[in-house]
């Protein structure tokens, strides 16, 4: 039977140490830089409700939906992609973004294999998964695979373009217009596109009994 | 560095698992970490390039079972450390043993302008490019033991240089040196056959950003 009160194979047990993990640390470590006079609290608050709040895969959809109606502007965001989002107002402006067109013959689909390099400024912080080892390591030599796991799987005579993040500049997918949306609006069309569209590993779909 | 981080073809990581309807953060400590990162950036006392080569020491066994915002928070303390905003005692206490005498603290007006220029990498040098769209080029077989963007699967592969981006910041010195060593940079197609051999499809491609450093022709 085992001894409960026997510690010797917990010898740094979880409550003899008041400052451990994560949350602690960073609890502990952000009222020592405010104390030193390094960050504002108020300035902290406001970069989290950027990307809670005001800066998402929104303002990506927005981009695709204008690219889908207006083909004049798709050839701009396809020449010069920073420049065409700063177009719509967005926060855009300053990051490098280069557009990659999806077409019945071609996919793109965006990885970062060295750390998690993602375009912000129209998709917000990324998911846990892009992040994640297994589409880290996956995404670059079983890319297929992993669109076949995702539900995304892709025919033979298609050709798939991935694309890794290794510098400072960041991709955004431009997914095909799908069939069936003749005639929405460009609000109605921003809300078919997903953020897994925009990194590639997903399709723009019309929802599944969708009225419109 | 041949490091963890650097995973693109690794085996055994296990299946991409999506979470649906996934909020931003997972917890507060997450989002107060990802703050204090990019808020401590603002005193310009490291580059974002020094940023990612502090989060790739981890050690690691750490480094895999890690979450993204622990590696942000390992990268945030070691850099705090090194380039002298907090003591080691300081970080070891929580005790402020003086006010910081440097840089004003990133303030709300300054946060939108932040976040938008700090990954700001091109540069207006006039430095002519060594290739253009088109050429052949093989990947460089270097394995430097600091900071570097080309990936080991990349390395010695032979591709195609596919579009010219113009002029941008080193990243592989910027991390090391500071020394932004003004280059082309370029995105390279290597045929997926290229890179994993003949089980890969014949169609498929990776494309890799990369530097004239990186670069030899074919």
């Amino acid at each position: 039977m085992s001894d409960h009160h026997h510690h010797d194979d917990d010898p740094i047990g979880e409550h003899d140490r008041p400052l451990s993990g994560p949350a602690l640390r960073v609890k502990a470590l952000e009222s020592l830089l405010v104390e030193k006079g390094l960050v504002d609290p108020a300035a902290l608050d406001e970069l989290i409700d950027t990307f809670e709040n005001r800066v998402g895969p929104r303002n990506g959809a927005r981009v695709v939906a204008r690219a889908w109606v207006d083909p004049a502007y798709k050839q701009r965001l396809l020449a010069n992609g920073g420049a065409a989002i700063a177009e719509l107002g967005l926060a855009g402006r300053g990051e490098e973004i280069v557009v990659l067109e999806n077409t019945p013959k071609v996919r793109n689909m965006v990885v970062c294999t060295l750390c998690s390099c993602y375009p912000w400024s129209v998709l917000g912080l990324p998911p846990v998964w892009y992040k994640s080892a297994p589409y880290r390591s996956r995404a670059v030599i079983d890319p297929r695979g992993v669109l076949k796991e995702l539900g995304g799987e892709i025919p033979d005579d298609v050709e798939l373009r991935v694309w890794d993040s290794t510098a400072e500049l960041r991709y955004l997918v431009l997914p095909e217009r799908p069939a069936g949306t003749e005639g929405w609006s460009e609000g109605q069309l921003a809300e078919i596109v997903t953020r897994d569209a925009m990194i590639g590993v997903a399709q723009a779909a019309v929802p599944a009994g969708s009225g419109r | 560095m041949n490091g963890v981080h650097d995973m693109g073809g690794m085996h055994g990581m296990g299946p991409v698992v999506i979470e649906m309807d996934e909020p931003v953060f997972h917890s507060e400590w997450e989002a107060r970490a990802y703050a204090i990162t990019v808020a401590a950036a603002f005193h310009r006392k490291w580059n974002i390039d020094m940023s990612r080569y502090s989060r790739e020491r981890m050690p690691p066994a750490r480094y895999l079972a890690a979450s993204y915002y622990e590696r942000w928070l390992f990268g945030l303390e070691t850099l705090l450390v090194e380039q002298g905003l907090v003591t080691a005692t300081e970080l070891e206490t929580g005790c402020a043993e003086a006010r910081s005498g440097g840089t004003r603290a990133l303030g709300v007006p300054g946060v939108a302008a932040f976040l938008r220029d700090r990954l700001k990498a091109r540069l207006d040098d006039d430095v002519p490019p060594k290739f253009k769209p088109g050429d052949r080029v093989v990947a460089r077989n270097i394995h430097p033991v600091g900071h570097t963007r080309l990936p080991r699967y990349a390395r010695g592969r032979r591709g195609v240089i596919d579009r010219d981006h113009g002029v941008f910041t080193f990243a592989d010195t910027n991390a090391m040196s500071r020394d932004k060593k003004p280059q082309h940079l370029y995105s390279v197609r290597f045929a997926a056959r290229e890179l994993w051999g003949p089980d890969a499809s014949a169609r498929d491609s990776v494309f890799v950003l990369l530097w004239d450093d990186h670069l030899e022709p074919a």
